[in-house]
């Protein structure tokens, strides 16, 4: 009823779903093979931290998650040439490598900033202030693009709601004073609100402790 | 009584001489010493449940795997995902090697030889935790080949995920594992019988396995007179949202949910009130401030048709909407499902949609039928439990708090007409259009 009256939201080029969703892959291209090693460049130290991984499991292709992991630091992204890496040394496709990339929320299909902050948004988060809280991180952060500021499902850290997550270090309970703060201490490299990190927070049953 | 969380915050417990000052791995030699036939028995003595979600009898997911010489794997699920837990993370960081002892136990009796600890990807610190005490376990000779000279030998990787709910559904898992993208498989075949490389497999909780060493020491049978009789020992409960002291806590199973939630936790902030409680994380049906009394075990949260789950209570006060509730959770659904079936791909997407157009003020009065029956249409209808894990507790808001929807659902179209400048007396005639047509298609 109402939505009828109320004009239908609508992209700029006039559908109401996003541009790009309809461009076709391209057809008449062949899939691209495994990489050749002779002629693929790999870091050395990628390299040996890839093959590493496949040594330690039965089947080498267990290592794709953490040598997609290993290339996405190496690249700050997983490009291209990071999945192309990849697939040599692990001797897959890298249509193969997308594929599973993809399905991760941990790993990125498109560039980002070398800083990641993940703002935790689910139900016990969010209950406590996190939605506010992401907002503000967005905004502080801006369009700096050394950060990837991201609103990420339940990070397992309920108890120091509402948290982050920066460049991997949990922090919190988060106020909307502490966004500042938290972004230049990632800004000068310091460890990020020290008296705020769950490292070193003890444990909510005071009877474990006595 | 604390069994987990003995003295958890000694300084130096994540490192093995601390750990094996306290009487470390002396379970394990105790249990090497047995027969594994008997180290199983203790396990099955003891009752004790598994503690990931499902509640499944532990000894008994051993006692499935076949016996025989073969590859066997041991997986321990450490991807704890489910909104509002965070009992692993504390376990894994602080007293990593009694997850390791409780894994190479377990691994004894189940036969099998090769091991690995999924752990979520963003659990950065425990994963290093993890690799450190490995490490210090492997030096030792507790873990690597001839364990102690038993005999007994055991290959253990850590293995990190890169963020994916459904990755903590064990056949997920097991794909994930394998280096694909993390999509449940169709059941049967069981992993107990074809699981990891199409390999016999036992998937067990972080919880879980680090409880075995405990089993071990104490005895099965001394370890089944804690809790009560369908639930034994003690839980490791995850409590967060409005109380005032949100963190984990050992519990005997079978006290009253009252006496966590108040007792433990602080209750909600001065002067509001419990409006609903999740018993077993965010898959769990709510329960209203009237089931505060429920002894918190697996038996009787299922017979207040709830679940205790992985054991994390959220607790959400009267200060928030219900539909707030229902649209986080189910948006969190939508986000995760890995889109294979579709019930789950379809339902937790218009389910989202239904909320919000409720929030909006486009909701027609049926669209609240229409939800309840997209949930009943999701349970039971997809290779794994996701989407019921929305439908769950979507239906149980819609069931407890009914008025509450409608009543969100009428101001919010008072207020898009108000917002559209329509006179009520125009909009009238639209209404029972879209009424008459609702009645056609019904």
């Amino acid at each position: 009823m109402s939505a009828l009256r109320r004009p239908i939201p609508r992209y700029a080029h006039g559908s109401r779903v996003p541009p790009g969703w309809d461009e076709a892959a391209d057809l008449t291209k062949e899939p691209s093979p495994v990489p050749d090693p002779a002629t693929t460049e790999v870091p050395a130290t990628l390299r040996e931290e890839i093959e590493g991984h496949m040594a330690l499991y039965p089947d080498s292709r267990s290592a794709t998650l953490p040598a997609l992991e290993a290339a996405q630091r190496v690249h700050g992204w997983c490009s291209p040439e990071a999945i192309e890496q990849v697939a040599c040394v692990m001797r897959l496709t890298p249509a193969y490598l997308v594929s599973v990339a993809s399905f991760y929320d941990m790993l990125e299909t498109s560039p980002v900033g070398k800083h990641s902050v993940y703002v935790c948004t689910n139900i016990s988060c969010s209950l406590r202030g996190a939605d506010e809280l992401y907002g503000a991180v967005r905004t502080a952060a801006g369009d700096d693009p050394e950060f990837n500021v991201r609103a990420f499902e339940c990070l397992g850290a309920c108890d120091i709601a509402p948290m982050a997550s920066v460049d991997g270090a949990y922090v919190g309970p988060l106020s909307i004073e502490d966004v500042p703060r938290l972004l230049d201490d990632v800004r000068a490299g310091r460890e990020v609100l020290p008296e705020k990190q769950l490292a070193r927070r003890p444990c909510a049953d005071a009877e474990a402790s006595a | 009584m604390k069994l987990l969380f003995d003295r958890i915050d000694e300084p130096g417990l994540n490192t093995l001489p601390v750990y094996e000052a306290r009487g470390g791995y002396e379970s394990l030699r105790k249990a090497l010493a047995m027969p594994p036939e008997a180290v199983l028995n203790e396990l099955e003595a003891s009752g004790l449940r598994g503690r990931g979600g499902a509640g499944f009898a532990m000894g008994k997911k051993v006692s499935f795997l076949p016996k025989g010489a073969m590859d066997k794997y041991l997986v321990c699920n450490a991807d704890e995902s489910e909104p509002g837990t965070f009992k692993d993370r504390e376990l894994m960081q602080k007293s990593p090697h009694m997850l390791i002892e409780g894994l190479i136990i377990a691994s004894y009796a189940a036969g099998a030889n090769r091991s690995f600890i999924y752990i979520r990807g963003e659990y950065v610190l425990q994963a290093d935790m993890l690799d450190a005490a490995l490490h210090e376990a492997r030096e030792q000779g507790y873990v690597g080949e001839n364990i102690l000279a038993s005999g007994h030998s055991l290959s253990l990787v850590v293995h990190r995920g890169a963020g994916a709910y459904i990755c903590g559904e064990e056949t997920g898992l097991l794909d994930s594992l394998e280096g694909k993208r993390g999509n449940p498989r169709l059941k049967p075949p069981f992993p107990a019988n074809q699981g990891l490389y199409q390999g016999p497999t036992l998937i067990n909780n972080v919880e879980t396995l680090a409880t075995v060493p405990t089993i071990m020491r104490m005895g099965g049978d001394q370890y089944a007179k804690l809790g009560v009789e369908t639930s034994t020992g003690t839980k490791l409960v995850s409590v967060s949202g409005h109380v005032q002291r949100p963190g984990n806590y050992e519990i005997e199973l079978g006290i009253p949910s009252r006496e966590i939630i108040y007792g433990l936790a602080g209750g909600p902030p001065e002067g509001r009130e419990v409006k609903c409680w999740f018993p077993g994380g965010s898959s769990s049906p709510v329960l209203t401030a009237d089931e505060l009394d429920v002894p918190y075990d697996f038996n009787s949260l299922a017979e207040v048709r709830s679940m205790l789950g992985s054991g994390a209570i959220i607790v959400v006060d009267d200060s928030t909407p219900i539909l707030d509730v229902a649209l986080k959770v189910a948006k969190f659904y939508r986000h995760e499902s890995c889109g294979k079936c579709t019930p789950c791909r379809e339902g937790t997407n218009w389910t989202v949609k239904m909320l919000e157009r409720i929030d909006s003020g486009e909701a027609t009065p049926m669209d609240l039928e229409i939800m309840a029956s997209v949930q009943e249409h999701i349970m039971g209808n997809c290779l794994c439990v996701l989407g019921d894990a929305m439908a769950m507790p979507i239906s149980s808001m819609i069931v407890k708090f009914r008025e509450e929807f409608e009543a969100h659902m009428q101001a919010a179209q008072a207020r898009a007409r108000a917002d559209l400048g329509v006179a009520d007396a125009a909009l009238t005639a639209a209404d029972a259009l879209s009424a008459e047509g609702a009645a056609a298609h019904a």
